[in-house]
C-alpha cells in the first residue's frame, strides 16, 4: 500500500523568460483528512501554483518536481486523469444545466445506472440541505447553496484530493463560516486531503493546518 | 489570475487545424492559378484587351466607385461611432446592424433602384406638385456614367459592416478611458476620438476596409443593377465576356481579371499610403495641442447634428427601399405620378409561387448547408487552438483572403477547373464554393464569444473527471448556443447573397432568389422583382429570428444563460 494522501516533491514553476525568479517552490504532504493552505497576496504565485497541480499551467511557463496522489505520480496526467477536485472563488455551476444536472455531471456516465445515478444526486443534495433542489434552475440559489452544490458536485467525482481557490471570498461573514465549517468537515468525512489556497489569514487559521507562502515559506499567523 | 492553457489537443489531430484554412486557401490558389494561366501562354491577351476602347472608361468607374464608397463609408462610420458611441440612439442603431447587415446585396441595389429611379418612389413623391413632371422624367439616374447611384448603394450595404467591425474593436482599445482622458484635458469628443481612440482601433479594422474596398471595386451584382452599361464596370465586363464563351472572349476575361486584379492592388497600395499620411497628419495635429476655441466647437457641434442625420438617414432609406419593394410586389396598377398604389394584387404572388418556391428551396439548401459546413469548421479550427497561443497572428489575415482576392480574378479559373473534372452544375460544387465566403464570416462572428467563454468552468470540468471533447460537447458550445447561432444565421445571410460564385459554379443550372433577381433586373417586371427581393430579404430575416428564438426557448429556465454569453 502505497503513502495515502498527497505530496508535492520540490515542485518548482517558474515563467520561460525569467528562469531566476521561482514563483512556486513546494514541497508539500498533505494526509487524508488533513488541511494544508498556501496562502499570499494576490501576484503572489498562488495561481500558479493552483495551474501546476491541477495541469493547466500556461505554456510561457516551465515546472520541475512531482505531484503524487495517493502514491502515484500524476505529473504527466492530463488534467481530467489526475483525480483532483477543485473548488473555485465563484461557485462555478454551469449555467445551462439544472442543480441535478450539475451533480449529475461528476458521475462516470454508465448506461442502465440511472436509477442508481438519481440516487446519488439525491444524497448529495441530502448531505448539503438541498433536497428536493434536484430541478432548479442554479442561478435561482443563494450564494452559500450554490457554493454547497459544487462542492457536492466535486465530491461526487470521488477525488483524492481537494483543491480550494479562495472558495469563501466571495460569501459574506456568517455565511463563510458555515460553509467553510461544511466544506472542511466533508472532507474530514471522506478522508480527502484538502489544499486550500487563499489570501485571507481568517480562512488559513479556520482550516487549523499548516500554512506555506507560494515558494513555501512557512506563514505565521 | 493565470489564463488557462488552450484545451490540450491530441497530435493525432493536428494536421486538421492545417486543413481547415487549406480547404479555403487553395481552390482560390486554384482559381487564381488557372484564370491567370493563359497570359503566360499568349502574351497577345493584352493586345486585344488594350484595343477595347471601354478599357479606360471601365478601369476608372470601377477605381473611382470603389474608393469614393468606401472613403465615404469609413468616414461615416467613424463620424457616427465618434460623436454618438455610447449614447441612447446609437444603441438603438445598433439594433438595426444584424437585420441591415443581412441584405443580400442585389436586394439593397434593388430597393435602391426602385426608390431613385426616374419613375421610382422619390420621383412620384416629388411628382407633379414640385417637379410638374405627369411622365416619367429621361434622366439616367440609375446607371449614371458616373456610378454615383451605385457608390450610394454599396455606402448603404457597406456601413453597417464597417460598424460593426468597429464595435467589436472599441472594447479591446480601452476607449471609453481614453476618450475620458482626452476630454479632461479640454478637448471635445470628436477631436479626442480622432486623436487618442481612431489610431488604436483603424488598426483593427484595417483588414475589413481593405475588404470592403476590394468588394466595391469589383462587385458583380449591384453593378450590374445600378452601374454604368456603356462601358460597364470592369468586373461586370469580365463576367459578360466570361458568359459568352468564346475561346477569344474567355482570353479577353482572363486578360482583364488581371489588369483588374492589378488596379486593384494598386488601390490597396495608394489606400495604405493614405492611411500612413493621415496618421501622421493626425499625430503632428495631436502634437500642436487641443483645439478650444469658438471655431472647435462648432465644428463639434455641426459633427454631432451631421451624425444624427446620417443615423436617421440610413435607417430611413433602409426602410424605405424594403417598403417599395414590398409595395410593389402587392401593387395591381400603379402608373406615374401617383404616390401610391392604384389597385393591390397578390398576382405576382399567386402565378409566380412555382418558381419562387423552387428558387426559394435552392436558395435554402445552398444556406443552410454551407452556413452549417462553415460553423463545424470553425469550431473544429478554434477547437485545434486557433486564434490562441503563437498562431494567433495568422488567424485574421488567412480569414480574410477570400474577402481580399476580387471574386472575378478567380473564380472563373475555378469554374474551367469543374468543367475539366465534369463537376459543373453539381450542387456540391456550388455549396462548396460558398463556403469560401461563408466561412470568414461565420468565424468573424462566432470566434469572439468562442475565445471569451470563461476558462474556468473547462478547468473545473477536467478536475470531475470530464475529457476535453466532453467538455466541448456538453458544456462549451451547449453555453454558446446564442452566438453560435448567431454566426450561423450571419452565414446563412451570406450564403443568401452570394451572386457569382453560384451563377459561375453552378453554369446557370441552379437558380436561386439572387440570381434570379438580378436576372430579372434588366427587365421591366417591378412586381415580381419585388417578390424575389422580398424574399431574399426575408430569409435571412428568418434565420436571424430564430437564432434570436430558439436559444430563448431553451434556456427559458436559466437566468445564467441570458445576455452574458450572448
Amino acid at each position: 500500500m502505497p503513502d495515502p494522501g498527497f505530496q508535492t516533491k520540490d515542485l518548482r514553476v517558474w515563467r520561460r523568460d525569467s528562469p531566476q525568479k521561482l514563483l512556486v517552490d513546494l514541497s508539500l504532504s498533505v494526509a487524508p483528512g488533513e488541511v494544508l493552505t498556501i496562502m499570499g497576496p494576490s501576484g503572489s504565485g498562488k495561481s500558479t501554483a493552483l495551474s501546476a497541480l491541477i495541469g493547466s499551467l500556461p505554456p510561457d511557463f516551465a515546472q520541475s518536481g512531482d505531484i503524487v496522489v495517493n502514491g502515484q505520480s500524476v505529473c504527466d496526467l492530463p488534467p481530467h486523469l489526475r483525480r483532483i477536485g477543485l473548488m473555485f472563488q465563484d461557485d462555478i455551476l454551469f449555467p445551462h444545466l439544472s442543480v441535478a444536472e450539475n451533480l449529475g455531471f461528476a458521475l462516470k456516465s454508465q448506461r442502465g445506472d440511472r436509477k442508481a445515478r438519481a440516487a446519488k444526486i439525491e444524497e448529495a443534495l441530502a448531505a448539503a440541505n438541498l433536497a428536493g433542489f434536484g430541478p432548479r434552475d442554479p442561478a435561482s440559489l443563494s450564494g452559500g447553496q450554490r457554493s454547497r452544490v459544487a462542492l457536492m458536485r466535486s465530491l461526487l467525482a470521488d477525488p483524492k484530493v481537494l483543491l480550494l481557490d479562495e472558495p469563501f471570498s466571495r460569501l459574506d461573514a456568517e455565511l463563510r463560516a458555515s460553509v467553510r465549517g461544511f466544506v472542511l468537515e466533508q472532507a474530514k468525512i471522506r478522508a480527502i486531503p484538502v489544499v486550500l489556497v487563499t489570501h485571507d489569514a481568517q480562512d488559513a487559521r479556520a482550516a487549523g493546518g499548516p500554512v506555506v507562502s507560494p515558494t513555501g515559506v512557512p506563514v505565521a499567523l | 489570475m493565470t489564463k488557462g492553457a488552450p484545451a490540450q489537443v491530441n497530435p493525432r489531430w493536428r494536421w486538421l487545424g492545417i486543413l481547415v484554412p487549406g480547404l479555403i486557401i487553395a481552390p482560390i490558389g486554384v482559381g487564381l492559378g488557372i484564370t491567370l494561366a493563359p497570359l503566360f501562354l499568349t502574351p497577345k491577351a493584352f493586345q486585344a484587351l488594350f484595343a477595347w476602347p471601354g478599357l479606360g472608361p471601365a478601369t476608372w468607374v470601377s477605381l473611382w466607385s470603389g474608393v469614393l464608397a468606401t472613403s465615404l463609408s469609413l468616414a461615416i462610420t467613424l463620424v457616427l461611432v465618434a460623436v454618438g458611441w455610447g449614447t441612447r440612439p446609437f444603441r438603438l442603431l445598433t439594433r438595426f446592424l444584424s437585420p441591415l447587415l443581412s441584405i443580400p446585396h442585389a436586394a439593397t441595389a434593388l430597393g435602391l433602384a426602385f426608390l431613385v429611379a426616374p419613375s421610382g418612389w422619390v420621383a412620384r413623391l416629388l411628382s407633379p406638385w414640385a417637379t410638374g413632371w405627369t411622365l416619367p422624367p429621361d434622366l439616367m439616374i440609375l446607371n449614371d456614367p458616373l456610378a454615383m447611384t451605385l457608390t450610394l448603394g454599396l455606402v448603404l450595404k457597406e456601413i453597417p459592416f464597417l460598424l460593426l467591425m468597429t464595435l467589436a474593436a472599441l472594447p479591446q482599445s480601452d476607449a471609453s478611458r481614453r476618450l475620458m482622458v482626452t476630454q479632461s484635458l479640454g478637448a471635445g469628443r470628436v477631436q479626442g476620438f480622432c486623436v487618442a481612440v481612431l489610431p488604436a482601433i483603424y488598426r483593427q479594422i484595417r483588414l475589413p476596409v481593405y475588404a470592403v474596398l476590394v468588394y466595391s471595386m469589383t462587385t458583380v451584382d449591384m453593378a450590374m443593377i445600378l452601374g454604368p452599361t456603356r462601358p460597364p464596370t470592369l468586373s461586370v465586363q469580365i463576367v459578360v465576356w466570361t458568359a459568352q464563351g468564346t475561346a477569344d472572349h474567355r482570353l479577353l476575361a482572363t486578360s482583364a481579371a488581371l489588369w483588374q486584379l492589378g488596379v486593384v492592388v494598386l488601390a490597396l497600395i495608394g489606400w495604405h499610403l493614405a492611411e500612413r499620411a493621415g496618421g501622421l497628419w493626425l499625430k503632428s495635429h495631436a502634437l500642436r495641442g487641443v483645439h478650444r476655441g469658438t471655431m472647435a466647437r462648432w465644428a463639434e457641434g455641426g459633427l454631432a447634428g451631421l451624425a444624427s442625420a446620417l443615423g436617421v438617414a440610413l435607417v430611413a432609406i433602409m426602410s424605405l427601399t424594403f417598403l417599395g419593394l414590398a409595395l410593389w410586389s402587392i401593387t395591381g396598377q400603379w402608373t406615374f405620378p401617383a404616390a401610391l398604389p392604384h389597385s393591390f394584387s397578390l398576382r405576382v404572388w399567386m402565378s409566380g409561387a412555382p418558381s419562387l418556391a423552387e428558387h426559394s428551396a435552392h436558395t435554402l439548401i445552398l444556406g443552410l448547408v454551407s452556413a452549417g459546413l462553415s460553423l463545424a469548421m470553425a469550431v473544429i479550427w478554434l477547437a485545434l487552438g486557433a486564434g490562441q497561443g503563437r498562431h494567433h497572428r495568422w488567424v485574421g489575415p488567412l480569414i480574410y483572403i477570400p474577402l481580399l482576392v476580387p471574386q472575378v480574378a478567380f473564380l472563373p479559373g475555378l469554374q474551367v477547373f469543374a468543367l475539366g473534372l465534369g463537376w459543373a452544375g453539381n450542387m456540391a460544387l456550388v455549396t462548396g464554393v460558398h463556403v469560401l465566403f461563408v466561412f470568414p464570416y461565420v468565424f468573424l462572428s462566432f470566434s469572439p464569444s468562442y475565445l471569451a467563454w470563461d476558462d474556468r468552468i473547462a478547468r473545473v470540468a477536467a478536475s470531475l473527471g470530464a475529457t476535453p471533447l466532453r467538455i466541448l460537447l456538453t458544456l462549451r458550445l451547449p453555453m454558446l448556443l446564442r452566438p453560435m447561432l448567431t454566426a450561423f444565421a450571419v452565414g446563412f445571410a451570406v450564403s443568401v447573397a452570394q451572386y457569382l460564385p453560384t451563377l459561375l459554379m453552378s453554369g446557370g443550372r441552379v437558380e436561386t432568389l439572387t440570381t434570379e433577381a438580378v436576372a430579372l433586373s434588366s427587365g421591366g417586371n417591378r412586381r415580381l422583382i419585388g417578390a424575389y427581393a422580398l424574399l431574399q430579404m426575408g430569409l435571412p430575416a428568418l434565420a436571424f429570428g430564430l437564432a434570436l428564438f430558439i436559444p430563448a426557448l431553451i434556456f427559458s429556465n436559466r437566468k445564467g444563460m441570458e445576455e452574458r454569453h450572448a
